[in-house]
């Protein structure tokens, strides 16, 4: 998230579309509907009519998959009526920027495609810099090569009729959606969106955020109080896990994962460092060197130097252009190229797409590794539905886990709030924490190549792992301060804005990543948490200080927020360019004069009309601006809509490119796909309950949350349901070319056919929150045995959320 | 009068015992779970607290485990009212939390062991296990550890071991497991925030 749940309630108009916040994040919910009894308006876009609908003001149905036509209609609806906020999106966007001369878009394909690698060359997706380095502006927005007049053709066929006939969303619904969210592109209005994995689970996901990302900087949503992006992600320590990167593309704090080709220190941080020549950019990231350098300290300690490169050829290195994500990891161990595997708190015989092709590779394992909670459907493979277990070779370990509240620790909530909790009993038998057990069996590792040796056991040998306590349990404050960071030695810094000078001793914890070295002085193991302790060693995640002095629900001595304590992330573009709050009743940060006031700033620098010391607000990103034009995306600057990989119709009504061309495909034997298929006539998608959490693998157990929510169902529409001649409560069966679900018929009127491109086209839905495994007298399995392996070409997120199916009488 | 919340909680069981007991002989089981009630009230009244967060969804809300001082073991566990974005309550799952605990006859609570070819699971116990996942790991990583690629540079990494997981753990647990990763050269390296 941009901002925060408790924020939630300080916005005026709310988009819930690709979330059911109502049901899957309830209490989230709550902060909703106080902004609503203040007189928000609250808009849900959703296929099925659920809970969070019946609280909204109103509920617009749209076919699965097709969000960036929907959304491309609204960016298309906001600059035809010149609806945006004129101010912001000059100053703070690169919409007067000027799109390169050899940029350009045909029939669903940006330059640069090269067909036979489905990958673009993206040399043309340029901004046309000055010979001093500097983008081109032109403020009146009038050029027609600026980033907003080529966007305003790119979606100018994003017309109502054509929306309306992609989407199967009504014309009059489409304009309620656009007038009610448009209207907050003023100073005193602000809009939220609130998405989950609705939209994360598409080929198209993340360029669906990214439409929506430029509709908040044309509105002038980002950065204020009851704004921003809000991903309510589904994981309690989902975030935490995120930023220290248990990730194969990127290190604790989003540093990059090298590859092959970057094949020194030097060459590896040229290429990560970015450059800007404007003097007002900030460009934080030119501080990466220090962050990187200061992780691999953090990592090996006194064993790497300026000269071994401080330990850089020791970390695995990435081959050019190749993906290890889950589908990857699971396709290599379907073709018996992955021997061993690690699943931690998961249960992914369940939870990824295809998984009767995740269990089949499962019995290429040489050895599996489990440590949880409760036992689960990936641990048990080895006898799942149709496995003769006498034939399966895998050596299996099933550790038990602490729970949550038998361990101390910090979580980070979607807000980025990092809270401390405390261990209220001790574990049950011989459960260890997952800490504890990581620390035992990497320390026994190391014993192994300390005396026999290994391919770089320097690597392992060399690790610092000195985390446990005389008694020999985990010490996880040791961990977390390793995290903070430290200095290496005593250090002088220099604050040249307030004139002081402060010596930290060495050892003492680092208090901000301001204060990180990038020639071995200081050790951290993950900069964005650099700062969640202070220098005497005060763990401000523990903090429980309920004061609230802007009254908007910011909380600043309640737990820690990265980076630095901001709650809400770009915040200097809440203000104008003489840092004066564009709406005054929801001022969270404001520039008095030598300093600013409210939120911890985005950077300390002046406000940008201050030509000779003031910064851009947006200060992560190279050009100091928000990007309408996003050359970074796989797929290319401007989002546009593509067809889910197996959808109902043959052609994209909207261009030539049925699918996204970069998608990621398997093909595999067992990835079949089945487009447009008279056998697999519906769409489907999945979803969670209120009861149950992901696959079950907590819930299932718990008898309270199992009564309530007892087996797999899918909801039919009504009509859908007498074609079939189905009926509510029958057990039938939910096909896909790649599996079939046995479940029971739920007939309902949540789900009502759409008209699209002149069909009428039915839509089912599912939640994935079962397996085989327990209840034992369930006959219900994964409704991933449905799913197809493919997955979103920044992110190679599976697509879960529309993909095509047949329902029959069992 | 002040009243906190908890003395409330105390205070309305108390009444709403008196009203119970007025009612005798005429059905004894109602009586018998406020007892209970009553009396969890009590042990929950001078239970150690502590303050955990929930292991759900990502918004974070608090809850306060009572921990009974003598067997160490948790009695109750609620939403924290002083947690400034849940207020105290929780969904339909956070309620549950209590059936997270030891409480919950289905927790592992030894080391499970399934010998290659087996048909059932053995208890072994950590003295066993984590020698033989330290030798499967190296023996697997050498084999397979790959030091140059086709064109001749360096890449140090591990194609034959993948990780997964995870985001219902700790920060500082992921971290651990995030750097212990990468000492060991894996690549196949990823959890829940994908799926």
């Amino acid at each position: 998230m941009t901002n925060h749940y408790c924020d939630l309630k300080n916005a005026d108009v709310i988009l819930i579309m690709g979330s059911n916040a109502a049901e899957h994040h309830p209490i989230a919910f709550k902060w909703i509907l106080r902004a609503k009894e203040k007189g928000a308006t609250v808009i849900h876009v959703d296929p099925r009519y659920t809970r969070t609908s019946a609280r909204c003001d109103f509920h617009v149905p749209l076919r699965s998959g097709t969000d960036i036509a929907f959304l491309g209609g609204m960016i298309h609806y906001i600059l035809e009526n010149k609806k945006y906020f004129r101010d912001y999106v000059v100053n703070y966007t690169n919409a007067s920027f000027i799109v390169g001369k050899d940029y350009d878009f045909n029939n669903g394909l940006f330059s640069g495609y090269d067909a036979s690698k489905r990958k673009y060359d993206k040399a043309t997706w340029v901004l046309e810099k000055d010979e001093k380095g500097i983008p081109k502006r032109d403020m009146t927005l009038l050029d027609s090569r600026c980033v907003l007049q080529m966007m305003r053709k790119h979606y100018s066929r994003y017309t109502l009729d054509k929306v309306s006939s992609i989407t199967g969303v009504s014309k009059e619904n489409l304009l309620k959606v656009y007038q009610a969210y448009s209207a907050t592109g003023r100073p005193d209005k602000a809009g939220t969106e609130c998405y989950a994995l609705g939209w994360t689970h598409h080929t198209t996901g993340s360029q669906i955020i990214r439409t929506m990302s430029i509709i908040q900087l044309l509105l002038g949503n980002m950065g204020i109080a009851g704004g921003g992006i809000n991903a309510l992600r589904g994981e309690p320590n989902v975030q935490g896990s995120t930023d220290h990167c248990i990730l194969y593309g990127n290190l604790p704090g989003y540093l990059k994962m090298p590859v092959a080709s970057l094949d020194t220190l030097e060459h590896y941080l040229k290429k990560c460092t970015p450059e800007s020549k404007d003097p007002q950019s900030a460009n934080y990231y030119t501080n990466y060197p220090k962050f990187f350098v200061s992780f691999l300290k953090g990592m090996w300690g006194d064993k790497v130097t300026k000269e071994n490169e401080f330990g850089y050829q020791w970390l695995p290195k990435l081959e050019d252009g190749k993906a290890y994500s889950t589908m990857h990891m699971f396709d290599a161990m379907y073709a018996g190229k992955v021997k061993g595997y690690f699943c931690v708190g998961a249960d992914t015989a369940v939870s990824t797409p295809n998984s009767n092709k995740v269990r089949k590779a499962m019995q290429n394992l040489d050895w599996l590794v489990g440590e949880n909670i409760f036992n689960n459907e990936t641990y048990e493979f080895w006898r799942g539905p149709g496995v003769d277990p006498k034939k399966i070779k895998t050596e299996c370990f099933l550790l038990p886990a602490s729970a949550t509240m038998e361990k101390d620790g910090s979580q980070s909530n979607s807000g980025r709030w990092v809270q401390w909790k405390y261990k209220a009993a001790e574990a049950p038998g011989d459960a260890l924490s997952v800490g504890e057990i990581e620390l035992k069996i990497m320390a026994e590792v190391k014993k192994l190549y300390a005396k026999e040796g290994g391919p770089n056991a320097v690597a392992i040998t060399s690790l610092k792992w000195d985390y446990l306590d005389s008694k020999g349990h985990i010490d996880v404050l040791k961990v977390s301060h390793q995290i903070n960071g430290h200095f290496l030695k005593d250090t002088v810094i220099e604050d040249k804005a307030k004139g002081t000078t402060t010596l930290f001793k060495k050892g003492q914890l680092v208090p901000t990543f301001g204060n990180l070295k990038d020639d071995g002085a200081t050790a951290c193991g993950n900069w964005v948490m650099a700062g969640s302790f202070d220098e005497k060693g005060l763990n401000k995640m523990a903090k429980r200080g309920k004061d609230d002095p802007t009254g908007l629900g910011l909380f600043p001595n309640w737990a820690y927020a990265w980076p630095v304590n901001r709650r809400i992330l770009y915040n200097r573009a809440s203000c104008d360019i003489n840092g004066k709050p564009y709406n005054p009743k929801r001022n969270i940060l404001e520039w008095k004069g030598d300093k600013w006031v409210g939120d911890v700033p985005d950077g300390p620098w002046p406000p940008m009309a201050n030509k000779e010391k003031g910064k851009y607000p947006f200060i992560m990103k190279t050009d100091g601006v928000g990007a309408l034009f996003g050359p970074g995306m796989a797929e290319g600057p401007f989002p546009e809509h593509y067809e889910p990989l197996e959808g109902p119709l043959a052609k994209n009504p909207m261009s030539g490119q049925r699918i996204n061309p970069v998608a990621e495909i398997f093909k595999s034997d067992m990835d079949k796909l089945a487009n447009a298929s008279e056998k697999y006539p519906y769409v489907c998608t999945t979803y969670s309950c209120t009861e149950h959490w992901c696959t079950g693998a907590l819930t299932r157990w718990q008898a309270w949350l199992l009564e309530m929510q007892p087996e797999l169902y899918v909801e039919i529409g009504e009509q859908l349901a007498k074609e079939k001649g189905i009926k509510n409560g029958e057990r039938i069966k939910v096909i896909s070319i790649r599996g079939e679900a046995p479940c029971v018929a739920m007939v309902t009127k949540r789900f009502k056919p759409f008209h699209v491109e002149g069909k009428t086209i039915h839509q089912v839905g599912m939640p994935f929150n079962y397996g085989w495994l327990f209840p034992k007298d369930s006959t219900s399995d994964s409704t991933n045995v449905l799913t197809p392996t493919a997955g979103d070409a920044n992110t190679f997120c599976p697509e879960y959320k529309a993909f095509m199916v047949n329902v029959e009488k069992a | 009068m002040q009243i906190s919340r908890r003395g409330f909680l105390t205070l309305s069981g108390a009444v709403g015992g008196g009203v119970v007991l007025s009612s005798l002989g005429l059905n004894l089981n109602p009586t018998k779970a406020y007892a209970d009630e009553l009396d969890k009230m009590n042990r929950v009244k001078i239970a150690k607290q502590t303050i955990t967060t929930c292991c759900y969804c990502s918004v974070g809300c608090g809850l306060v485990c009572s921990t009974d001082k003598a067997t160490g073991k948790i009695i109750n566990i609620e939403g924290d009212a002083d947690h400034p974005i849940n207020e105290g309550s929780l969904c339909a799952k956070g309620a549950g939390f209590f059936d997270l605990t030891e409480a919950n006859k289905h927790r592992l609570t030894k080391v499970l062991y399934r010998k290659p070819y087996a048909t059932e699971w053995e208890e072994k116990d950590w003295d066993f296990a984590i020698p033989r996942i330290a030798r499967l790991i190296k023996n697997t990583r050498d084999k397979g550890f790959i030091t140059k690629n086709e064109k001749g540079e360096l890449v140090n990494r591990c194609e034959t071991i993948g990780h997964y997981g995870s985001s219902n753990v700790d920060n500082e647990e992921c971290w651990l497991m995030s750097v212990r990763s990468r000492a060991l050269g894996l690549v196949y390296i990823d959890h829940q925030a994908r799926v």
